[in-house]
């Protein structure tokens, strides 16, 4: 497992990405030379309108998307050249993804859906059950380990789903709109729990379009047109 | 990913389009058990020869009057026949190498009265060795008495079913029946022998070979029946056959003669051949089996692209991917022959349970071949949807576009 590094390393440093899509005959840069350093333990939140580039950046650090220029380096490790083999294993150990729409798989359990990375890791059955339990029993889901999705309230399966993120103990947290599709009390829960983690030392990056949301983190990246109009830290 | 652990996750995503699971499963298993019975029909047809073939007698040798190859030359101008087979050649036979011993046959068909019961009846004319070489027994009395073949006694042994339907449940045995214009003494029954060939021995009747020729008022023999020594001796019988009826037969070599395992190859040939085919066809719809694994494992992937790029986002690689849903291809057709197995045993076994004069024999290759030609077409067909679900853009999955 990796240890988190010391307080002033970079987990992530980007230099230079750009990120350009056909859409049609037309080449639309999503990622005009973005530069970008977040140290570990660090909370940030990325804004800005749609189309401003903000997903395509969480794509490119979450291993998802490979920039057409640039440098990636993830807690030390230079990725745009390494492989898709190496890049899964590094999105398996290292990022847990948080996304809108929850992504869980309706026909497992919260404790099978939990259990997904580890199984895909090759974990061990009985290292992998004692993992999900105490990942599960950190989100409070400890009695809705056996239910399924959609026996579960959209705030509880977005708290499945960031047990699922840190089952692995990742160094970093990727969360697209977390609280998008949930109620006002379920997403201030899960935010709750997002924090929780930052403050245990993970680093978070989350990506909204609430101003109010993205007012709570440490540091606020607003990007315009595909770069970073704005970095403020707190 | 542990093997386990492929599989369990494999079986669950299965087990979530359940009818969609069931129906390929049904296609899959019918396929396999197409294969299985298909092939334990030839297989069973198979048995059923050699096990005829084998009843006749071992080290068999039959010869025929007349020859069944023809060389070359003009046609005979005076009509010119194939000799006869006699008595005669029979009788010289007897001490050739390699001969044990032997029955002439005389057949023919005429009518069979005692009192006023009448029947018409394929008769046999032969000698009291054709009991030993057909490996007959009798049910009562005596069969033909042994003596110089060439005197024909008034004696006669009559088949079970013909015994019954002339005598009925008075005593047969020392009774008279009119054979033609000859009245014959009834020495004996034949055991039940069942089916031989499709023909039966128990309706019929079996008198003393020179008898037989004075009734149907020919020299000729239908055929004799040879046995051999031992297996190692029928070839040289079969070659001093054949030098003791051309040398009888002035140089001309106007019989036929066949060995049993000739014939039994020849048949071999055939029904394997046969099966073979019918395995074939089976495999064919087995592998369209493969062709809807295909179909169902493309329409899995579709509606699961989201899933697919989840999992890549958890950090499965592309080959953990093709894996996943190989493992569910694997299953299905796994799970499909597993059942066509079963299915099949089952009717075999309630086919050979009815039928009891006609088993059906899967041969041992046949579930091997069908396990082997499902897999292989679980793997060829579930191959293409698996690459596709790993070539997706996991960003491009996970917005579900």
């Amino acid at each position: 497992m990796v240890q988190p590094a010391s307080g002033e390393s970079a987990v992530i440093e980007l230099t230079g990405i750009e990120r350009r899509f056909q859409v049609g005959d037309q080449v639309v840069a999503a990622l005009r030379g973005v530069d970008l350093t977040l140290g570990d333990g660090d909370y940030a939140a990325v804004m800005g309108p749609s189309g401003s580039g903000k997903s395509t950046l969480l794509n490119i650090l979450g291993l998802l998307d490979r920039p057409d220029a640039g440098t990636y380096a993830l807690g030390g490790v230079e990725t745009t050249s390494l492989n898709e083999e190496r890049r899964a294993r590094l999105r398996r150990e290292r990022i847990g993804f948080i996304f809108q729409s929850f992504h869980l798989i309706p026909r497992l359990t919260a404790a099978g859906n939990v259990e997904l990375p580890l199984t895909l890791a090759g974990v061990a059955p009985k290292e992998r059950r004692e993992r999900v339990a105490a990942a599960l029993d950190a989100l409070g889901l400890t009695p809705r380990a056996h239910h399924r999705p959609d026996q579960l309230s959209g705030g509880q399966r977005q708290r499945v789903a960031i047990a699922r993120a840190t089952v692995m103990a990742p160094e970093l947290i990727l969360a697209d709109e977390p609280t998008g599709n949930l109620d006002r009390a379920s997403g201030e829960e899960v935010i709750r729990a997002l924090e929780g983690l930052n403050a245990r030392g993970l680093t978070l990056i989350l990506v909204t379009h609430d101003p109010v949301l993205g007012g709570r983190a440490r540091r606020r990246i607003r990007m315009a047109d595909g770069a970073v109009a704005e970095d403020l830290c707190a | 990913m542990r093997l386990r652990d492929t599989l369990g996750f494999a079986f669950q995503a299965l087990g979530s389009h359940s009818a969609r699971t069931w129906l390929t499963l049904l296609a899959v298993g019918l396929g396999t058990a197409a294969v299985v019975l298909l092939s334990a029909l030839g297989e069973g047809a198979r048995a059923y020869v050699e096990d005829e073939f084998t009843q006749l007698g071992t080290h068999l040798l039959i010869v025929f009057p007349g020859r069944n190859e023809t060389t070359g030359g003009p046609p005979p101008l005076l009509g010119e026949t194939a000799r006869d087979l006699t008595l005669d050649d029979a009788l010289a036979l007897t001490r050739a190498r390699g001969v044990a011993r032997l029955a002439p046959l005389s057949v023919g068909q005429a009518k069979v009265s005692a009192g006023s019961r009448e029947r018409e009846v394929n008769i046999i004319g032969t000698t009291a060795d054709f009991l030993g070489v057909r490996h007959l027994s009798m049910a009562q009395g005596q069969f033909l008495p042994p003596g110089d073949p060439t005197r024909g006694h008034a004696v006669v042994v009559l088949g079970k079913t013909l015994a019954s339907e002339l005598f009925g449940h008075h005593q047969a045995v020392g009774g008279w029946v009119r054979i033609g214009e000859r009245r014959f003494r009834v020495t004996g029954i034949l055991a039940d022998t069942g089916q031989s060939l499709g023909d039966t021995l128990d309706d019929l009747a079996i008198i003393p070979v020179a008898s037989a020729q004075a009734l149907f008022n020919s020299p000729g023999l239908f055929r004799i029946l040879v046995e051999a020594r031992g297996r190692s001796a029928l070839p040289g019988a079969e070659a001093a056959i054949k030098d003791l009826i051309r040398a009888r037969h002035e140089g001309e070599d106007d019989v036929t003669v066949i060995t049993q395992d000739a014939m039994l190859a020849t048949f071999d040939k055939i029904l394997k051949a046969l099966t073979l085919a019918v395995a074939g066809i089976g495999a064919i719809s087995l592998a369209v089996a493969g062709v809807l694994i295909m179909n169902v494992m493309l329409v899995s992937v579709s509606q699961r692209t989201a899933e697919v790029g989840l999992l890549k986002a958890l950090g499965a690689a592309q080959g953990q991917v093709a894996a996943l849903f190989i493992a569910e291809a694997l299953l299905l057709a796994g799970a499909g022959t597993l059942a066509g197995l079963g299915l099949a045993l089952g009717a075999v076994q309630g086919f050979n349970g009815i039928f009891t004069s006609f088993q059906l024999v899967i041969p041992a290759w046949a579930p091997i071949a069908a396990v082997a030609v499902s897999l292989g077409s679980g793997l060829v067909f579930g191959l293409a949807p698996a690459l596709r679900a790993a070539r997706l853009d996991p960003v491009v999955a996970l917005t579900g576009r």
